[in-house]
């Protein structure tokens, strides 16, 4: 059986923010998308979800290295906002151990933010829906790296 | 303790890879719903569609456990129609046993469907061996789902009195007020898991954050304001914190969690045919941690009941994905009724 990898929970040292926050945000902003388009281009999002979060906007920020992404979804495919609203209609923060167990399904949104690990902020019936929507998708099964397995 | 007195593990699915990970965890069986108001978790996003639900079926089947399908709300004035569809669709899917509140629906099912397996939800707040009976007597109900108001005292006295199965939960966030009766919802957004199938639907719930604190309101009612250290739970009234008589406190009910494995081998004793895993709207993840935890413990059961000790990983795993910081036995333990 493939022995998954634990990730543990951690904050960086605030400084880290700090310097962060003041670097340009495109890049990592960039990457995001990126990845949010591959998962609707390996069609892993419902059609009819999209359409949902359609010309909202969502702001997501790690806390503790000052990443901040503003976006929207255009015409089914997500895109950075330039001029972001005052208030996204959709925001999630939490530190960067948080946002990665989440995406390697190791902790589950509730619990992260009952335990005020994970904020989201806004609409909740959209926030809601984004996480369920999330939940649904069936990753392709990763392949089997020798060293995680044993 | 023989295989067949420890009762079925039964768990929540709001989705596939949710399913998937209740069977590969060692679910006996999963409870799921349409997409629609027909059932009492109808959240933005949540539940089955009919593809996703035959293929459910199918991943649980062809490893032999069940699917039990809920369609627990009430069926709406002038739309009938929707709820028997939907016990039709049930029946021509395949699946193992519908859960229904509706009594005007159970005897639809009885009738149209007649080979179909009823399961009287805990939406129709049956409480007592009469209801019970009444339910298998008029409808051939199998198997009764419990509400969370009952002594384990209580428990035992439906089931001395009745052939019917019984279906307690186990572990979950708790819906104290007598499910299937409970007005709060309605009061503050005209809205219940009745009738449009959610408790606080998320459309009237905002969250606000302030420096230092987070400020719940449900339909511009202030439920609950949380410092940030403090957990937080779900936005329903019962669980808000309340100025009554000049101090404010959880004046309804605490946000703790439901946790009965201190007292699975008095559950199983007394005869409890299967014990229920609430959280359909949870992820995957919760779904995989409490279902593993749970088999680990009936399985623990099952060898060596005299000796049958929790485990303290049992425990902590289950206690982080609680709602609320305590865990509790709920009303199974409560000395009054
Ligand atoms: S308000 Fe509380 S007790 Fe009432 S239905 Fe909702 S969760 Fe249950």
């Amino acid at each position: 059986m493939g022995k998954k990898i634990s990730i543990p929970k951690f904050q960086l040292p605030a400084i880290i923010a700090r310097i962060g926050g003041k670097l340009p945000q495109w890049p990592h902003t960039m990457t995001l998308i990126a990845g949010l388009n591959a998962t609707v281009k390996m069609k892993l999002l419902p059609v009819e979800s999209l359409s949902v979060l359609e010309g909202r906007s969502f702001f997501v920020e790690v806390l503790d290295t000052g990443g901040k992404a503003h976006f929207t979804c255009r015409d089914g495919l997500f895109r950075p906002l330039f001029s972001p609203a005052q208030t996204p209609d959709l925001a999630f923060r939490a530190n960067l151990s948080a946002f990665m167990q989440l995406l390697a399904r190791q902790e589950d949104p509730d619990t992260l933010f009952f335990n005020r690990e994970l904020s989201i902020e806004g609409d909740t019936e959209l926030g809601l829906y984004v996480k369920n929507m999330l939940d649904a998708v069936e990753w392709p099964q990763l392949p089997k790296l020798p060293g995680f397995s044993h | 303790m023989s295989r067949e007195k420890i009762p079925q593990l039964i768990c929540p699915a709001g989705s596939l890879p949710a399913l998937k990970a209740a069977i590969d965890n060692g679910a006996d069986a999963v409870y799921l719903g349409y997409k629609n108001d027909t059932n009492a978790r109808n959240f933005a996003g949540l539940n089955f569609d009919e593809k996703a639900m035959r293929e459910g079926i199918r991943y649980a089947q062809s490893r032999g456990r069940h699917v039990l399908l809920a369609i627990n709300t009430f069926a709406q004035p002038g739309r009938d129609a929707d709820w028997q569809r939907a016990v039709d669709g049930a029946a021509e899917m395949g699946v193992d046993a519908v859960i229904l509140a509706d009594v005007g629906l159970l005897d639809y099912a009885a009738r149209r469907h007649p080979d179909l397996r009823l399961h009287l939800s805990v939406q129709g707040s049956a409480t007592s061996y009469e209801a019970v009976n009444f339910a298998q007597r008029e409808f051939g109900v199998r198997r009764a789902v419990l509400p969370r108001v009952l002594t384990l005292a209580q428990v035992e006295n439906v089931i001395t009195n009745t052939s019917v199965e019984i279906e307690v939960f186990g572990f979950g966030s708790l819906c104290v007020m007598n499910e299937g009766r409970c007005w709060l919802s309605s009061y503050a957004t005209g809205e219940s898991p009745n009738t449009v199938g959610a408790c606080s639907p998320a459309k009237y719930v905002k969250w606000e954050k302030t420096p230092g604190q987070m400020t719940t309101r449900l339909n511009g009612i202030l439920i609950d304001r949380f410092d940030d250290n403090e957990a937080a739970g779900y936005p329903t009234l019962c669980k808000g914190r309340f100025e009554v008589g000049g101090e404010t406190y959880y004046a309804l009910e605490e946000p703790t969690s439901l946790n009965v494995l201190e007292i699975l081998p008095d559950i199983a004793r007394i005869g409890v045919a299967a014990i229920k895993i609430e959280g359909r709207q949870r992820s995957p993840t919760y779904v995989a941690q409490v279902t593993k935890n749970m088999r680990a413990a009936l399985d623990a059961l099952a060898r060596e009941e005299g000796q049958y000790r929790v485990e303290a990983a049992w425990q902590s795993e289950l206690s982080k994905v609680s709602e609320g910081s305590q865990v509790t036995l709920g009303a199974y333990s409560r000395p009054w009724r």
